[in-house]
């Protein structure tokens, strides 16, 4: 997995509240068999009319948020689905960090699993990166993970919680498969005991 | 030793192991897989040369993407794509030596419906799998929610997953409920009570008269919405009813196994002074028979009310509610019981089990429906064929509706049964997100007695006149 250190970038403003997993790649893009190329179609539906053309109004089609890296966005994002598909087509527009008030759990943990720091803040700490973020290319957010902060264009600094592991994994790269298979010998005699405990399951 | 909740008592019993932060080895004993999300787990395995751990707990079923109309055993009669990734889930569980239920075996089903069917679903388990919706198996006291793909790898790999606890949130519904509503009606309010975030780091326990009273059936309705309310898992105790609905089941203990089995099970229930991070009390007598009227489930009306006006929220809610109404194409102030639509769909791991086809069979019995198109996606082969014994097929198909073959259909609309552009659909299913159902669609959820009145009047109506 790739490495989450820090990171210095334009910030697009999504100040929606609710953006669930099917806005952030509908349903018809869930067919593939692989994990990569699902960046075209990040946001399909808000991004591109019936015809397949660009809709200017939306804030990744604006030529001032085309190369964004981090979201800022309105409480509870991706909530919905379990479909991992959502952080791979983030990761795969260029993605790495999302900030908001709040995260559905399961989209939450996804993001771990791909590099990408999703980022809970108050609300009135959002607030202010929204409007950081709505200033356009000009404003570039920071993002330290190992120092847990965010910093708006004009220096103002929040510090955001992490869990400990999770930020281990993440700034390390570390892939958990392997980090759990370490413990085999923990889960091979929870395994013995259970089976003896719990003969039926 | 110190009160628990249930969900502590299923946590601690497969906690593998522990660390110094409190991160944990969660042991998992049951794995359900379909097609659509676990493809590329698998390939991550055979990319490690990894195996599948514990094969005889791992069960796979294509749903999400299969069609339900005939012949869809023939891979020709499927999109190109779907094919595809049904064809790698029959190689994968081939190849990995797992459980496997084709489209061609009448077992075959949406996968939060044929686990229990099959009893692998038990109370006390853990249970898993790459769909939000797997909160539906807490309905039998298993502490049971969805994860991502690089958790299915995982779990195929270890059989465990990473994990902190959750705190527990306790749903108290009180007394009797009124005639007319059910358990969607139950699930639905709820999430109107709390918001979709509401239930965010929680696992919640269902418990009260009401939900007591619930079938079996009823019950997974309930915990399957779980997550629309933002929690983890949602979980119901086990008692009687859950017992005698696993007796017998193919995958259940059976003799001594049985005995020692339901030893355990009666111990499954939060003790009387455990302690809960937050509660939530409804009165059974205070739920009316609801409908969704915007594009998040929290959205949620009785159905005598009125689109609210955007102003009567507060903060971002203001904005996504303004966007949902324009989006759903409705006024503010029109009355809910007004709203026209064009498609019925009932089925869906929320609302297509055989309680849920004869509450809507029992409203359409000699009634002709007023829609354009309305369809029964039953929720397995076993619910169908159950549906067809009971006389309930025919019901449906001399009121006007497609009896179709059982999957995920609609309710996601990842095979070819979707909304065009505007059409307005009652569905029993359970996310009215903007395009879920189609690009364009409008869904409003609602419970399986409230789409079959919708389908005979043709507008969104108050089931409470037919009964």
């Amino acid at each position: 997995m790739e490495k989450f250190e820090k990171l210095t970038g334009i910030a697009a403003p999504m100040p929606l509240v609710n953006i669930d997993t099917d806005m952030i790649i509908p349903k018809q893009f869930l067919k593939t068999i692989k994990r990569s190329g699902l960046g075209v179609n990040l946001f399909d539906e808000m991004r591109y009319d019936d015809a397949g053309n660009e809709i200017p109004d939306f804030v990744l089609n604006k030529p001032q948020y085309r190369d964004a890296e981090i979201l800022v966005a309105g409480d509870n994002f991706g909530c919905g689905s379990s479909r991992e598909h959502a952080p791979w087509a983030l990761k795969d527009f260029g993605i790495r960090s999302i900030i908001s008030t709040s995260f559905a759990d399961i989209f939450y943990n996804n993001c771990f699993k791909n590099g990408i720091l999703p980022i809970v803040l108050p609300q009135e700490a959002v607030d202010v990166l929204m409007k950081d973020a709505e200033k356009g290319s000009n404003a570039r957010m920071t993002v330290d993970l190992e120092n847990q902060t965010v910093t708006s264009s004009d220096g103002e600094s929040f510090s955001f919680e992490l869990d400990s592991f999770k930020k281990h994994c993440l700034i390390n790269g570390l892939d958990d498969i392997g980090l759990t298979m370490e413990k085999a010998a923990s889960i091979d005699s929870f395994e013995a005991q259970a089976s003896q405990a719990r003969p039926w399951v | 030793m110190s009160p628990k909740t249930l969900y502590d008592k299923i946590w601690d019993a497969h906690v593998a192991h522990e660390a110094d932060d409190g991160t944990c080895l969660l042991y998992i004993d049951r794995h359900l897989v379909h097609e659509v999300t676990s493809p590329q787990a698998f390939e991550g395995l055979r990319m490690a040369g990894r195996s599948v751990r514990a094969p005889d707990k791992t069960i796979a079923v294509p749903d999400h993407n299969v069609p339900t109309t005939p012949g869809r055993e023939d891979p020709k009669n499927m999109t190109e794509d779907s094919a595809i990734q049904v064809a790698a889930l029959d190689k994968n569980a081939k190849d990995f030596g797992i459980h496997y239920y084709p489209v061609s075996d009448v077992r075959q089903g949406i996968v939060h419906i044929v686990g229990p069917e099959q009893g692998w679903t038990l109370p006390g388990m853990t249970v898993v799998c790459g769909d939000s919706h797997t909160a539906t198996h807490g309905a039998f006291g298993a502490l049971a929610h969805g994860i991502g793909t690089s958790e299915v790898e995982h779990v195929l790999a270890t059989q465990t997953l990473i994990q902190k606890k959750s705190k527990n949130m306790k749903v108290e519904i009180t007394g009797k409920l009124r005639p007319g509503v059910t358990a969607k009606d139950i699930t639905l309010s709820v999430i109107g009570e709390t918001g979709t975030a509401g239930g965010t780091g929680y696992v919640i326990e269902y418990c009260g008269e009401a939900i007591r009273d619930l079938s079996m059936e009823g019950r997974m309705t309930v915990c399957n919405m779980a997550i629309e309310g933002g929690a983890r898992a949602g979980l119901i105790a086990p008692d009687d009813k859950t017992f005698e609905y696993v007796k017998g089941r193919p995958h259940a203990p059976k003799g001594a196994q049985w005995e020692a089995a339901l030893a355990w099970w009666k111990t499954l229930f939060s003790d009387d002074d455990a302690h809960w991070d937050k509660v939530i009390t409804i009165k059974g007598e205070d739920i009316a028979p609801v409908v969704t009227w915007g594009t998040s489930p929290e959205d949620v009306l009785p159905i005598t009310a009125e689109v609210p006006a955007p102003d009567s929220f507060e903060g971002g809610k203001v904005g996504a509610a303004k966007r949902s109404i324009e989006y759903m194409g409705l006024t503010p102030g029109q009355k809910l019981s007004d709203i026209e639509i064009d498609t019925v769909f009932i089925g869906s791991c929320t609302n297509g089990r055989i309680e849920d086809l004869r509450a809507a069979a029992e409203i359409l019995k000699g009634k002709k429906i007023a829609v354009k198109r309305a369809m029964v996606v039953p929720g397995s082969g076993l619910v169908r064929a159950q549906a067809e014994e009971e006389g309930l097929a025919d019901i449906f198909k001399e009121a006007g509706f497609e009896w179709r073959l059982a999957g995920c259909s609609m309710c996601l609309a990842m095979n070819p049964d979707q909304l065009a552009p505007g059409e307005r659909c009652a569905a029993t299913s359970n996310r009215n997100f903007e395009g879920r159902q189609g690009r364009g669609g409008r869904t409003h959820l609602m419970s399986p007695a409230m789409a079959a009145a919708a389908a005979i009047t043709g507008k969104l109506t108050d089931v409470r006149e037919m009964m």
